[in-house]
């Protein structure tokens, strides 16, 4: 079925497995399959050593799709069974790809718990403010008011922002894209690069269930002017004539876009992104594309220790400090012959 | 301070030689009587007798003082003989307070002692704990021997030159007691004296007043006159299998044996796990274990622990999860997952009493259903049971095997009463034992996930990370052999055939079931589990004493059951099943063989009592 490839000169199609995508025709989660495939080829990672984890869910589906190893788990478990695997080969390269609704409704407390924990993995979140594979129903990220068949007179639960969400679990790293963004894998090559949970939020056209429903940003008419591209060391400058820029107000410590040239604004008065600075990047992972811009590319990358260091480490000193011998285990203590 | 001069040898003279012995030692639960009770147990094994403890205690960790909610327990039965409960009624009750006396009261022998702090008989304590006149002075316990000692003045006077408070100085009254008891029993404080250096290395001072109290209650007993029918014993060692012996909980056993099983499969163990009383003191022992080579990792809740185990099995270690009934509850659909994709998985259940959460500090065993056929959709797997604290070495040994060999989960029963309680273990040596190695030789070449070894209908274990055998698996319906998706139903059907022969197929590489007393047929069966084996072995010893015609068979491979289970019970014209639940092997047993097994239960969160037993085997005999 498999026949081993040597890892040199990889091709995105040796990273396609033999069977059939069954996605939606113009679903946004194959422009992301494809990201993924022509990522992986210029990563120094050899092909046996890719393990794609996932949950529940039509972006859950992704694992069959790649000739990789590949675990489809269950309902928005998918960060406990990367840990287990982190933590028992710390040297395979684990993703994660996950739903709104499987990372952040049932599997709320695992994302919680593997971002705050660091373990070194890549979680792909395609994110389509919907859930697909139950038909159609809201989700944690929808917005108020969206009708569906679990809320035909619209939802009032509040959406949740995830990147908010991952920062203030205290991970190291996040980011976000889209679906059809070009750029998407030079995006997941960073991600890949840290070491410790990244967090890519891929907005996702669902185009059963919630088409359209990031044109308010994405459409090409408005993308110019809704979407800021950080890049750590560069002004936070966007617009389709590149004038408009993201300012501290120090009054109100809130963010607010301002156009170079009016009102005495100067290129000095932009922010210059800093993707070390939690702060800011919560602030940017705020913005809604309303008053401000959606934020794309790498938020925040901080590295530190990860986790399946910390227990290796442990391991080594515990196995460094004694010869290991059940029986002498046994027999330690006190002890008695008959 | 540490010197110890001891005057009068275990074996004097005047001591009484008795078989055996029950204490109760009972306070509250801030007395530190787990501790009095784990310390008689150790120096009662050093002498050689046999031995079976029984830690019962609050679920509350600091009741109000003094409340009967608050009191903590440790009985003990210890003889020369050979022990299997640890007792149906004690000898000896040690009450610490009058909360203590009221809760224990009922359970002492007629005739038995009593040991009380009196000083503790206070008006406000003893509203506390429920009397209205004090028990001491109104003739109830008349029937007793009861000894008053004022232990708090006694203890405080004994640790005066240590300079504590009188807090710290009162916390040593565990140890006045328990040098008392060593003086009636005629034991050695050595051992005692050597732990408590060890323990308080780093505070000597409380060290030093520890081991005065302890030298005081034993001089307290050299030479006061102890009182009527408080006599002097002396109780020989025990006749056992030659061999170095240890003392051993359950929850250590387990955790030694799953490392000794996971050593003769050659695999490494990962350990997910999330706090649950009374399943915690398997994480603690392993976590203790990493230069073996065990990882554990405490997960944010049950379900994330055994995502982590299976995860880990996935990537080739021997994934474990342990819990307790809600927390297995919490578990289900993760088991089935690693029922679907056929991986090798252990389950730990330390049973609790009462569904939710119920007593979580009691005892039962009502978790066999949820065993056997607690998962959604046709989802069977290997239930085993341990039976003791020793045995839950072998178990966990046996459900590394299964697990490894048969690429399945397992599920392995225990309960709180086996996991606290400790016994004397005739050592084992794991160098000994036959391995039973993982054989991961795969061959790239016509590769197939779910291909199966016809011997056992095991798939390959793949392990990520080993060139040429990528492939994908999931929790999705597999196509037989290349696993790949498959919603055909032919297919479904065969796969559920394929995983309910793999489980029933393991009967033939299990041990026949074997009698434990009495003959291969009779009159009657009694058909016990888990740790129902003490009293149940017990009462069948005395009935066939007497000459009854009854016979003792223990499961311990639940599912699937042994080959040979069917016939050996039609061979008696009757089966009781006495069980601490409302008869689920019975119906297990009925389900299975259609056999007219009767039920025995009890489910009150403490043990059987030999006498229940027996009681149900004359019923049985008779009717
Ligand atoms: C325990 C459990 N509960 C519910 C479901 C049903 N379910 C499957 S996928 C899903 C939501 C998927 O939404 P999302 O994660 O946003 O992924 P999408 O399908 O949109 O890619 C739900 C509720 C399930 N499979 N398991
Ligand atoms: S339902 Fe939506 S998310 Fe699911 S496959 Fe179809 S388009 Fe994609």
């Amino acid at each position: 079925m498999n026949i081993a490839v040597p890892s040199e000169k990889l091709k995105p199609a040796d990273f396609a497995s033999d069977q059939e995508v069954r996605w939606c025709p113009g679903c946004g989660d194959y422009a992301i399959l494809k990201a993924v495939q022509r990522t992986l080829p210029d990563l120094d990672t050899p092909k046996e050593k890719y393990v794609f984890v996932s949950g529940i869910g039509c972006s859950s589906r992704f694992p069959y799709y790649m000739s990789t190893y590949g675990f489809h788990t269950i309902h928005g478990r998918a960060p406990a069974f990367a840990t287990g695997i982190k933590i028992t080969n710390p040297d395979l390269d684990v993703w994660m790809v996950t739903g709104d609704g499987d990372g952040f409704s049932i599997g709320g407390n695992h994302m919680l718990h593997v971002l705050r924990r660091n373990v070194n993995i890549q979680i792909l979140l395609c994110n389509n403010e919907i859930y697909g594979l139950t038909k159609g129903q809201y989700s944690p990220t929808s917005e108020i008011g969206l009708r569906t068949p679990s809320s035909p007179t619209g939802s009032v639960d509040r959406p949740l922002k995830p990147l908010v969400f991952t920062l203030g679990a205290g991970a190291r790293f996040a980011a976000r894209g889209y679906d059809t963004q070009k750029t998407l894998p030079e995006i997941l090559k960073r991600a890949h690069a840290h070491q410790g949970t990244s967090m890519v939020e891929i907005l996702q056209n669902c185009i059963v269930y919630n088409d359209a429903v990031f044109d308010n940003v994405l459409a090409r008419n408005v993308a110019a002017d809704k979407q800021v591209h950080v890049q750590h060391g560069h002004p936070l400058i966007f617009g389709a004539d590149k004038n408009m820029g993201i300012r501290l107000n120090t009054n109100t410590l809130t963010l607010e876009a301002v156009t170079i040239g009016e009102n005495g604004v100067t290129e000095d008065d932009i922010l210059v992104h800093d993707e070390k600075n939690r702060s800011l990047a919560t602030m940017l992972a705020e913005m809604d594309g309303d008053e401000l811009p959606v934020a794309m590319g790498v938020l925040f990358c901080d590295p530190a220790e990860t986790y399946e260091n910390g227990i290796t480490q442990q391991m080594d000193a515990a196995q460094d400090a004694t010869t290991p011998s059940i029986d002498a285990l046994l027999r330690k203590g006190p002890t008695w012959r008959v | 301070m540490n010197e110890l001069t001891i005057k009068s040898g275990p074996n004097s003279s005047d001591r009484k030689e008795v078989p055996s012995v029950v204490i109760r030692f009972a306070g509250d639960s801030g007395d530190g009587i787990q501790i009095t009770g784990s310390r008689f147990t150790d120096t009662t094994a050093l002498v050689g007798n046999d031995l079976a403890t029984f830690p019962d205690f609050p679920a509350e960790i600091r009741a109000p003082i003094g409340t009967t909610f608050g009191v903590s327990a440790f009985q003990i039965n210890f003889g020369s003989r050979r022990i299997e409960t640890h007792g149906d009624v004690p000898d000896v009750l040690v009450a610490l307070n009058p909360a203590a006396l009221m809760v224990n009261i009922a359970r002492l022998k007629t005739g038995g002692t009593i040991i009380v702090d009196s000083g503790t008989f206070t008006d406000r304590n003893l509203k506390k704990a429920g009397y209205l006149e004090n028990p001491l002075e109104d003739g109830s316990l008349d029937g007793f021997s009861v000894l008053k000692i004022d232990i708090a003045k006694l203890v405080l006077e004994a640790v005066k030159e240590f300079g504590l408070s009188q807090k710290e100085g009162l916390r040593c009254k565990n140890f006045w007691v328990l040098g008392l008891i060593f003086w009636i029993y005629g034991r050695s404080r050595q051992n005692t004296v050597d732990w408590l250096n060890k323990k308080f290395a780093s505070r000597p001072e409380i060290a030093n007043a520890n081991i005065a109290a302890l030298n005081a209650g034993h001089v307290f007993g050299e030479v006061s006159e102890l009182g009527d029918g408080i006599e002097l014993y002396s109780i020989p060692a025990a006749e056992m299998p030659p061999g170095l012996y240890r003392t051993i909980t359950g929850g250590e056993a387990l955790a030694w044996g799953l490392v000794a099983g996971a050593e003769l499969a050659d695999l490494r163990i990962f350990f997910g796990s999330y706090p649950i009383t009374p399943a915690s003191p398997v994480l603690h022992s392993l976590a203790k274990m990493k230069q073996f080579g065990v990882k554990t990792f405490q997960a944010e809740d049950e379900i994330a622990a055994i995502c982590s185990a299976i995860g880990a099995s996935y990537a080739g270690a021997l994934g474990i999860t342990s819990s307790s009934g809600p927390g297995i509850a919490l578990k289900g659909e993760a088991i089935g997952l690693a029922i679907s994709t056929e991986l090798p998985l252990i389950i730990v259940n330390s049973q609790r009493a009462g569904p939710s959460t119920g007593l979580p500090t009691k005892t039962e065993q009502s978790d066999l259903y949820q065993a056997v056929y607690g998962r959604n959709a046709d989802a069977p797997l290997v239930v085993l049971a341990s039976r003791s604290p020793a045995d839950c070495f072998d178990v966990a040994i046996e459900a590394c095997r299964l697990a490894a060999k048969y690429m399945t989960p397992v599920m392995l029963l225990t309960d709180g009463y086996i996991g606290n309680a400790a016994e004397p273990w005739l050592i084992p040596t794991v160098a000994d034992k036959k391995p039973f190695p993982v054989n991961r030789d795969i061959d790239p070449e016509g590769f197939l996930p779910f291909a199966r070894d016809p011997a056992t209908l095991a798939r390959p274990w793949a392990v990520p990370g080993t060139p040429g055998l990528e492939h994908r698996i999931g929790g999705i319906e597999k196509e037989v052999g290349s696993g790949n998706i498959s919603y055909e139903p032919a297919n479904h059907q065969e796969m559920t055939d394929i995983r309910r022969n793999k489980i029933l197929g393991i009967a033939k590489d299990i041990p026949a079931q074997i009698v434990e007393s009495g003959d291969e047929t009779g009159d009657l069966a009694v058909v016990g589990w888990g740790s129902t084996y003490g009293p149940i072995s017990r009462a069948v010893n005395n009935k066939l004493a007497e000459g009854k015609n009854v016979s003792h068979i223990h499961i311990r491979h639940i599912w699937p059951f042994p080959e040979n289970l069917e016939t050996l019970l039609r061979g008696f014209k009757k089966v009781i099943v006495p069980e601490m639940n409302d008869g689920q092997l019975k119906t297990v047993l009925r389900d299975q063989f259609l056999i007219d097994a009767k039920p025995v239960n009890k489910v009150t969160g403490q043990p059987f009592k030999i006498t229940e037993i027996e009681d149900a085997i004359d019923l049985a005999l008779e009717s």
